[in-house]
């Protein structure tokens, strides 16, 4: 057993927000049959959203380009997902919500409390959707007051999602520490776009989108290493791990646990094939247990 | 993959809402029952079962479809695919039974086709409103044996497949494959269920889909969580005990709507 603010996840591997997550079915097949170590929920917003319209995500030679649009049926059409999660999945649940400001955010973790969420994760992130996600998650006074008023109506923890299209990620960190989160997740996707040359339209529904998969591990390996340096509280990575190799250098930048999103184009079973690779390396290169890696990279100058 | 860019080479009308476009390319190793994501472009990309490898066959139903059938031979649209499980091909000397309504006939009939091919005796129970609405009757009829049900009784017998399914020795087939409306397949369903032959039974359904790819999780079924486009669109009767099947599905928001 792996401890991660107070959550209790066998292995540190943990199902992405918005990635298999909008029924309470699908995450319990991606904890079951997919051996996560915890699920995060699709996020979840005040009023319902159908969402962008399709195409809203497409494979890319290096990774792939969605904008989905935040699409959610509210919190009250959320609430029944929710708790079959929490009866079926046995592993913790987080989640995901979204708002488009304090008050939103605190009204949506509220209504989502009576399905006992193991722990929220704000996302301040989403590069795609107006007024929501970046639009929040790229001002530090707006990020801290989120934090702040989800902290004040929940007794369970919240983590902050960060998005890497900002100038300092780690200034949206430390307002994130500063509102009481009680760890970090980096990074939501990375600002794209591509364009059908047959026809000149740019292919989303939404015009452009955020990038995830291999393209971002590299962006994401630096925003974790940074922000390890910078934050008290821990810090989960999340961008581009598909292999236990790619978790191990996450952990390496910093990362307590890692997320795992895109992947699962490629097999649902990934997280207990990477949980599986770890504890293999570990063993191999002698390490007592997993936090003799964790922030490894920055000692070795 | 990015869109691909099809031309359409053919249209073909096959009832006042529904038409065939043909398409170049076309998808060599086609599983018979997988789908594209049809891209109209700056509207939306919906799914759509492949009738043959060069086709799609789309009836008019809303703002997407109906932009579709504004374009013309020689205009384009963008194709994703073919994604998703197909039906199981039967192998020589198996006696299959397909079960099609409405343009569910559309990814059946490919399928039928391939199973001919393949040496097996091909039955088909086709359904449709009213006479004028059978779809694809010739290519069906042109492999073995066929029943026909409309609602309005304009041809064939009056009444759903179901009422022609009842009369039928279930236990003569070794596949029975169905695809149509959702009421009519939990129909099939119940009574393939009663007569213990859900084994050898399989679904092509119908969800919401957004990424088409198995990746954004909007097209989940319950209790299983298994993703329609990419665990399906074609599921084995077996499956789908105790599913959300003719009860419910999800709309573009993941709200559940009754069926
Ligand atoms: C695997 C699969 C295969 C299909 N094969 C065929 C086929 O061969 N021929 C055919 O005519 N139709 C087929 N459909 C249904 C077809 O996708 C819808 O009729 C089409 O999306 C309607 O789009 P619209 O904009 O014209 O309608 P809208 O006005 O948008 O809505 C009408 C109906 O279409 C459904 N719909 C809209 N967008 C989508 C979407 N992205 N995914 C799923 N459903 C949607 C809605 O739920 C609604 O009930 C298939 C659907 C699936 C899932
Ligand atoms: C289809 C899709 C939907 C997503 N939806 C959300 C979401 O609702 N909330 C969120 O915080 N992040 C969302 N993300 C971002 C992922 O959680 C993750 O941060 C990002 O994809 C990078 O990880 P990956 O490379 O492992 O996919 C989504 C990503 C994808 C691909
Ligand atoms: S439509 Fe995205 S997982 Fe099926």
């Amino acid at each position: 057993m792996y401890t991660l603010t107070g959550l209790k996840l066998k292995n540190p591997t943990i199902l992405a927000a918005g990635v298999l997550g909008t029924t309470g079915a699908s995450l319990c097949r991606v904890a079951r049959e997919g051996g996560a170590g915890a699920v995060v929920t699709k996020s979840i917003g005040p009023a319902p959203k159908t969402g962008h319209s399709n195409p809203s995500m497409v494979r890319l030679d290096c990774g792939f380009l969605n904008a989905m649009g935040l699409p959610n049926p509210s919190y009250p059409g959320f609430l029944q997902e929710l708790v079959f999660a929490k009866k079926n999945s046995s592993v913790p649940v987080i989640a995901s919500i979204f708002g488009g400001n304090p008050a939103e955010f605190a009204e949506v973790a509220e209504g989502l409390l009576p399905s006992n969420p193991d722990a929220f994760e704000l996302n301040v992130s989403c590069p795609h959707a107006e007024g929501y996600g970046a639009a929040v998650g790229s001002n530090p006074c707006l990020v801290e007051a989120v934090t702040a008023a989800v902290k004040d109506v929940v007794n369970v923890p919240v983590w902050v999602k960060l998005t890497p299209n900002v100038a300092d990620i780690t200034s949206i960190g430390t307002a994130a520490e500063s509102g009481g989160a009680d760890a970090v997740v980096a990074i939501n996707t990375v600002k794209g776009m591509v364009i059908d040359i047959e026809s000149g339209y740019p292919v989303l529904g939404n015009r452009s989108g955020g990038l995830s998969g291999k393209a971002v591990k590299p962006v994401a390996v630096k925003c974790v290493y940074d922000l390890y340096t910078a934050l008290e509280i821990p810090v989960i990575g999340v961008g581009g791990v598909s292999s236990w190799e790619d978790a191990v250098e996450m952990m390496m930048a910093g990362a307590a646990a890692v997320q795992v999103g895109s992947a699962v184009y490629d097999r649902v079973d990934i997280f207990s094939e990477i949980g599986a690779g770890i504890e293999t390396f570990l063993e191999r290169k002698g390490y007592s247990n997993i936090k003799k890696i964790i922030g490894l990279a920055h000692e070795m100058v | 993959m990015l869109p691909l860019n099809a031309k359409i080479t053919q249209i073909t009308e096959e009832s006042p809402a529904v038409r065939t476009f043909f398409f170049d390319p076309r998808f060599e190793d086609l599983e018979p029952g997988q789908f594209v994501m049809v891209w109209i472009r700056g509207v939306d990309e919906i799914p759509m079962g492949l009738s043959r490898n060069n086709s799609i066959t789309v009836q008019n139903v809303g703002e997407a479809t109906s932009k579709l059938f504004e374009l013309k031979e020689g205009d384009s649209f963008g194709l994703r695919g073919p994604f998703g499980k197909g039906f199981t091909l039967p192998v020589k000397g198996d006696k299959i039974l397909i079960i099609a309504g409405g343009v569910g006939a559309a990814p059946l009939s490919p399928y039928a086709e391939a199973a001919f091919a393949a040496g097996a005796e091909v039955h088909t129970i086709l359904g449709a409103r009213s006479a004028g609405d059978l779809l694809f009757e010739g290519r069906f009829e042109a492999l073995g044996n066929i029943y026909v049900s409309t609602d309005d009784g304009s041809k064939g017998v009056k009444g759903f497949v179901t009422d022609v399914l009842k009369g039928l020795d279930v236990a003569a087939y070794d596949r029975i494959a169905v695809c149509g409306p959702e009421i009519m397949m939990s129909s099939v369903f119940r009574l393939l269920e009663e007569r213990k032959a859900l084994e050898k039974a399989e679904f092509s359904l119908h969800r919401y889909f957004k990424c088409g790819i198995g990746v954004c999780g909007a097209c989940c079924i319950d209790q299983s969580g298994l993703r329609v486009c990419k665990d399906g669109p074609v599921f084995s009767g077996v499956q789908l005990i105790g599913s959300e099947l003719g009860k419910y599905s999800r709309d573009a928001s993941g709200r559940r709507v009754k069926i």
